[in-house]
């Protein structure tokens, strides 16, 4: 591979991982809240309210049924607006935040619901109000979960960030389409899936190790 | 919903010095509750009776079947009553309704003669903080080591860390489990779980301790102690204690008085001993069955009646009348023999209570006339049930 063609997969590493990153993060801080909020407002949940429940579930719904490459494109107008381009790596971070976010709110919401209602009802019994609840016994009893979760829609986000290249956005899909298919560089094709493959490897290991530190339900 | 949602989550911030129930505690801590209720507009004086809990009328209904059907019980400070019942029977329903963690369809809730009934959420979140529950499966949150659960309700009513830390130790050290601490709810038994249970309860110094079949998953010598732990707590703190069991063994080791539910109504009331020497339900009986002598099927299925060698009699005395020396007296007054077939003499709240079955030679009318007289002179129930054809 010449050093040329070496930068520019350093370069699309550095890009794949930002996407991942920013996108990863900003559907940790969105979607945990909307999984709190579908757990909650459900039947029997601590805020119960069904109309609200049954509204978020169908907007999510309605996000997740959008094949990705359509939600890039017709999300176009949406990224010009907050980003104020809609091309490039930065672009591409909206409509992968903007699919991330629904997806990884129904993994906090699974994982946030096995938590056994016998510990709400003693956080309950012992005066605590709903903050408390979530606080003190929703989140963390369902922290492995969530932070399970977490790996799996940083993974998922690594494969869709590669259909990011179009709209420009770069990475190391964009990469092995354009060098490894197009232009018959073999070289980069396999280095791109064996960059992918340690990249998936890494953030399922790290995301494994840190369950079993926070798993204490024996 | 989400309004209200969203008031409580700020409420920490807006609301003002929550009201106080009178402590039980005895302690320094007393002062701060005593000025706390100076300050306090809205608190309710007590009344003057010692009644911890009184329930007027319960009724709970889910669907068409009713959970409580008209309950109403007091239970004064210092006691343990048990209130034991079959499951479906209500229990646990009522236990519920003595913190609003379920709400009745009509009658009224009084703790420390403080209606909670109509309270709103809000307003009975400080009131749970003075009443603890221990729970059938412990309910321990397993991501927080032994002290933080212990420490929970302090965290819950916003004291400083060090003194939460301390607290958690002086309760950990009461229920045995000191070098447990730092370790997580996983790795410890039943019993151990139950214990820390029972110091999570305590850590609010409650007023009242609620106890839901804290005992129900536990083996029998793990039960034993952790009732003993609780004997000992509401003698040595004066803690009131309501606790709901399906088990009679756990009414006799350690409730003061029991009250029997069924089908949602109370059907029997009153002191373990006297119960216990007495049943007046059938439910209770049945309840009974399993701790009290019973006459063995062999020979309940050879029971006639009319003419037999022998008559089997029931026996049942209690208090001052099973100290005397019963059945020597009674072989000195009335000719004839008499067998021990099968009974015994228990000790409930330091009362004997007995159940003899006992087999009469012959089954002469006047004879068996003369027995059962002598018996009830000397304040015994007899039962007279039956006649055996051969010797048992």
């Amino acid at each position: 591979m010449s050093p040329v063609l070496f930068e520019l997969l350093l370069r699309s590493i550095w890009e794949t991982v930002l996407m991942t990153g920013a996108s990863g993060l900003i559907s940790l801080v969105f979607g945990l809240p909307l999984g709190l909020a579908l757990v909650a407002t459900d039947r029997g949940g601590i805020a119960e309210s069904l109309w609200v429940n049954r509204s978020l579930g169908a907007i999510i719904n309605g996000f997740r049924s959008v094949p990705f490459i359509i939600l890039l494109v017709a999300l176009i107008p949406v990224t010009r607006l907050i980003v104020g381009t809609s091309i490039g790596t930065w672009a591409a971070i909206v409509p992968l935040s903007i699919a991330a976010t629904p997806y990884y709110a129904r993994m906090a919401e699974v994982s946030l619901r096995e938590v056994d209602h016998g510990l709400i009802e003693a956080a309950r019994a012992m005066g605590g109000n709903r903050w408390t609840i979530i606080r003190e016994v929703l989140v963390p009893e369902a922290l492995p979960g969530i932070v399970a979760g977490f790996s799996v829609t940083l993974v998922t986000l690594v494969g869709a960030s590669a259909m990011a290249g179009a709209i420009g956005a770069g990475g190391l899909g964009d990469l092995a389409i354009r060098y490894g298919y197009q232009r018959f560089e073999t070289s980069v094709m396999v280095a791109v899936v064996v960059v992918l493959i340690v990249l998936v490897c890494g953030i399922q290991w790290i995301g494994d190790r840190l369950v079993a530190r926070l798993d204490h339900r024996g | 919903m989400i309004g209200a949602w969203l008031a409580e989550i700020g409420g920490p911030l807006l609301s003002g010095p929550p009201w106080r129930l009178r402590g039980t505690e005895t302690d320094i801590e007393m002062n701060q509750h005593v000025t706390a209720e100076r300050a306090d507009p809205i608190h309710i004086q007590p009344t003057g009776r010692e009644d911890v809990v009184r329930l007027v009328g319960l009724k709970r209904r889910f669907g068409a079947t009713p959970a409580l059907d008209g309950v109403s019980l007091t239970v004064q400070k210092g006691e343990i009553v048990g209130i034991i019942g079959r499951s479906g029977a209500g229990k646990s329903t009522l236990i519920r309704c003595l913190n609003g963690l379920e709400r009745a369809d009509s009658g009224e809730v009084f703790i420390e003669g403080r209606e909670i009934g109509r309270l709103g959420e809000r307003e009975l979140q400080p009131l749970r903080r003075r009443i603890g529950m221990v729970f059938q499966h412990f309910n321990l949150l397993s991501a927080k080591t032994v002290e933080e659960n212990v420490a929970l309700p302090l965290k819950i009513e916003g004291r400083p860390r060090a003194e939460r830390m301390a607290r958690a130790a002086e309760l950990l050290q009461l229920v045995g489990l000191s070098e447990k601490a730092k370790a997580y709810p996983a790795s410890l038994s039943g019993g151990q779980k139950q214990r820390v249970g029972i110091a999570r309860a305590l850590a609010a110094r409650p007023a009242l301790l609620l106890s839901d079949e804290a005992t129900s998953a536990l083996d029998p010598e793990t039960t034993r102690s952790i009732l003993a732990l609780l004997k000992d707590i509401n003698s040595r703190l004066g803690l009131t204690i309501l606790l709901i069991t399906h088990e009679m063994e756990v009414i006799r080791s350690i409730a003061d008085r029991v009250a029997v539910i069924d089908a949602g109504r109370i059907v029997e009331e009153g002191a373990v001993w006297q119960v216990f020497a007495n049943p007046k339900s059938e439910i209770t009986r049945s309840l009974l069955g399993s701790i009290r002598p019973q006459l063995p099927p062999e020979i309940a299925s050879r029971l006639a009646p009319g003419v037999g060698a022998e008559t089997i009699l029931r026996i049942d005395v209690a208090g001052e009348a099973a100290r005397g020396a019963l059945l020597s007296d009674l072989a000195a007054a009335v000719p004839g023999q008499f067998r021990l077939v099968q009974g015994g003499v228990d000790h409930v709240q330091g009362q004997p209570v007995g159940t003899l079955f006992l087999a009469v030679a012959g089954a002469e009318a006047a004879h068996l006339a003369q027995v059962t007289t002598f018996l009830k002179d000397r304040g015994a129930r007899v039962e007279v049930l039956g006649h055996v054809a051969g010797p048992v």
